[in-house]
């Protein structure tokens, strides 16, 4: 059996309250929303907080509401997201990530602020505590060495949130609040290229909405592939977003998620398409460009060299999807679900 | 392991709606849900699978909802109401889902039973006419090693019609 090790829990009612809890114990304790990363982390002793701060019973961050877009409040579960019409008409790629995260049960469970902030992934992190110690640890919890790539002086666990890379890709923004006050940061700011400090978020504050611009015709798509159609993490995310007049692209975003220690803009790929037409030509060129920017790791399921290749496949869906493309028979075969039948 | 569970002797005490009726509970803090249910309320039909979320064998229903008893803590549980498979059953009657996975073969070795039962209940009460694509969705947070799965989406089709039976019958107390 894998018992928790022992932590002392507190429930505060308000934002304000757990903000002050968190200042007092500056990296003893821990935030806990849907538990769904931060237990599983526990019990194989990689996060080992002695105060477990719950954030089930603050209100203010269950609230779904209209802005200019849509403010969603991080306490949100991820089945709540993918219920909500709103999310689903305005929002496509941001609906299409939740729905494929993890599975039904853990989506009643999770939340929209706990898959922004969860933690980086690695075959030779998520095991238990005695796997890890047999093989020595490693940089991210308790040891010196990166075993992916020993000669590397930081750590290149994976970014495997689904929601984030489809969140880039519509200009999502987050406040983040702590006792000191709060501040509203770019989503792609809240991410850094580092498996162990991948979130620029301090450790006192708070993640308590997501802020989406209203969409005025943006288009939005996420493709994502794992092995199995449910359960697993992805292997590669990619998200797109874009604006048209007439067919030609007005503004465009492409987001690759799993194949860094953060959610990856390809920018060049997405520079490369601004004031063109989506043919199939233009497609081909942004997907090479996008896939060189691609640089996955030896450290999740699936072999290195295909995973590269495989970005190639899917930025060309993705931006195939946005022109308009019938693109139902690739989306099954890879989402391995069928989407419809989610919520 | 760095620290040993045994020298915790601090415990909580909560109450809950457990299976329809009020219930005191008090059990060591660290504790899952899961564990509670098992070892201090005597109720061991949920079963231990991977403990990590990747299998289903633990769900019971939160507030009406399946969730992971093995990912929610005791101490999140207080004034909440959880189902578990000891609670489908009324008076000795079987749930319709219950009959209909022994009558169908669903159930194998078993083990996989509890959490697809108690899924399977939360989806026919939220949608009482699902399509076999929204079967399959639902119960996609549930690993079977045995069934191969087809006999399990036939009785919970099956079940539709007897559930819907037992309403026109008025014997809704089994639903
Ligand atoms: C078997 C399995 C499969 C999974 N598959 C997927 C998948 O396919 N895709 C995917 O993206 N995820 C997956 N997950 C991970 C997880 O279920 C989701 O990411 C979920 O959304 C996490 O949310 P939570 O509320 O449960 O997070 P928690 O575990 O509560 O928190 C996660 C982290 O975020 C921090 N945190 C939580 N809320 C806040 C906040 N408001 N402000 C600041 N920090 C906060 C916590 O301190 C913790 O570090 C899977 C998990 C399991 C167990
Ligand atoms: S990338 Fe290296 S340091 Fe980071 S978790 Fe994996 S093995 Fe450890
Ligand atoms: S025991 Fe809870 S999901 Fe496997
Ligand atoms: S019947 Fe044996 S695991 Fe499902």
């Amino acid at each position: 059996m894998m018992r928790l090790p022992h932590f002392t829990y507190r429930a505060p009612k308000s934002v304000a309250e757990a903000a002050s809890m968190l200042a007092s114990g500056p990296g003893e304790a821990m935030l806990i929303a849907g538990g769904t990363d931060v237990l599983p982390n526990m019990k194989r002793r990689q996060q080992t907080p002695k105060t477990l701060i719950g954030l089930r019973n603050i209100s203010e961050l269950q609230t779904l509401t209209n802005g200019d877009g849509l403010c969603i409040g991080a306490g949100v579960t991820l089945t709540a997201l993918v219920r909500d019409a709103r999310v689903r008409i305005h929002y496509p790629g941001l609906w299409q990530a939740v729905a494929q995260i993890a599975t039904p049960h853990l989506r009643n469970m999770g939340t929209l602020g706990g898959n922004i902030c969860l933690d980086t992934r690695c075959n030779y992190y998520d095991q238990n505590y005695e796997w890890r110690k047999a093989i020595d640890f490693c940089m991210k919890k308790d040891g010196q060495t990166c075993w992916v790539a020993t000669s590397s002086p930081k750590c290149l666990a994976v970014s495997s949130t689904d929601s984030a890379p489809a969140l880039l890709a519509l200009d999502a923004r987050v406040r983040l609040v702590s006792a000191g006050g709060a501040r509203e940061v770019a989503i792609a700011d809240l991410y850094q290229n580092d498996g162990i400090n991948y979130l620029t978020r301090r450790p006192d504050e708070i993640l308590t909405t997501v802020v989406l611009p209203d969409p005025k015709g943006r288009k939005s798509c996420y493709w994502k592939l794992r092995r199995r159609g449910s359960f697993d993490f992805p292997v590669l995310g990619v998200a797109a977003s874009a604006r048209f007049e007439g067919d030609t692209v007005v503004n465009i975003n492409i987001v690759l998620g799993a194949v860094a220690s953060r959610p990856l803009l390809a920018s060049k790929a997405a520079a490369a398409l601004l004031g063109h037409r989506l043919t199939d030509e233009n497609i081909a060129t942004a997907a090479g460009i996008a896939s060189d920017a691609a640089k996955p790791m030896d450290n999740t399921d699936f072999t290195l060299g295909w995973r590269k290749r495989v970005v190639r496949e899917f930025v060309t869906l993705a931006l195939r999807d946005l022109r308009g493309d019938d693109v139902r028979a690739e989306r099954y075969r890879y989402a391995l679900q069928s989407l419809e039948a989610v919520g | 392991m760095p620290e040993s569970n045994s020298l915790t002797k601090q415990h909580l005490h909560i109450s809950m709606r457990l299976n329809g009726e009020p219930r005191e509970v008090s059990f060591a803090s660290y504790k899952t849900l899961l564990e509670v249910l098992r070892e201090d309320c005597d109720l061991p039909g949920t079963k231990h699978g991977c403990e990590l979320g990747e299998c289903g064998a633990c769900a019971v229903l939160l507030d009406g909802e399946p969730v992971l008893s093995c990912l929610i803590i005791g101490a999140e549980c207080d004034g909440r109401e959880v189902v578990t498979v000891e609670g489908l059953a009324k008076d000795g009657k079987l749930h319709p889902l219950q009959e209909t996975f022994a009558d169908c073969g669903a159930a194998q070795c078993g083990y996989c039973t509890p959490g697809f039962l108690v899924t399977a209940k939360a989806l026919l009460d939220r949608c009482p006419n699902p399509s076999r694509e929204q079967i399959k969705e639902s119960l996609s947070g549930n690993l079977c090693r045995c069934t191969g799965y087809q006999q399990i989406f036939e009785a919970v089709e099956a079940s539709i019609a007897r559930i819907a039976a037992c309403r026109v019958s008025g014997n809704s107390e089994v639903v």
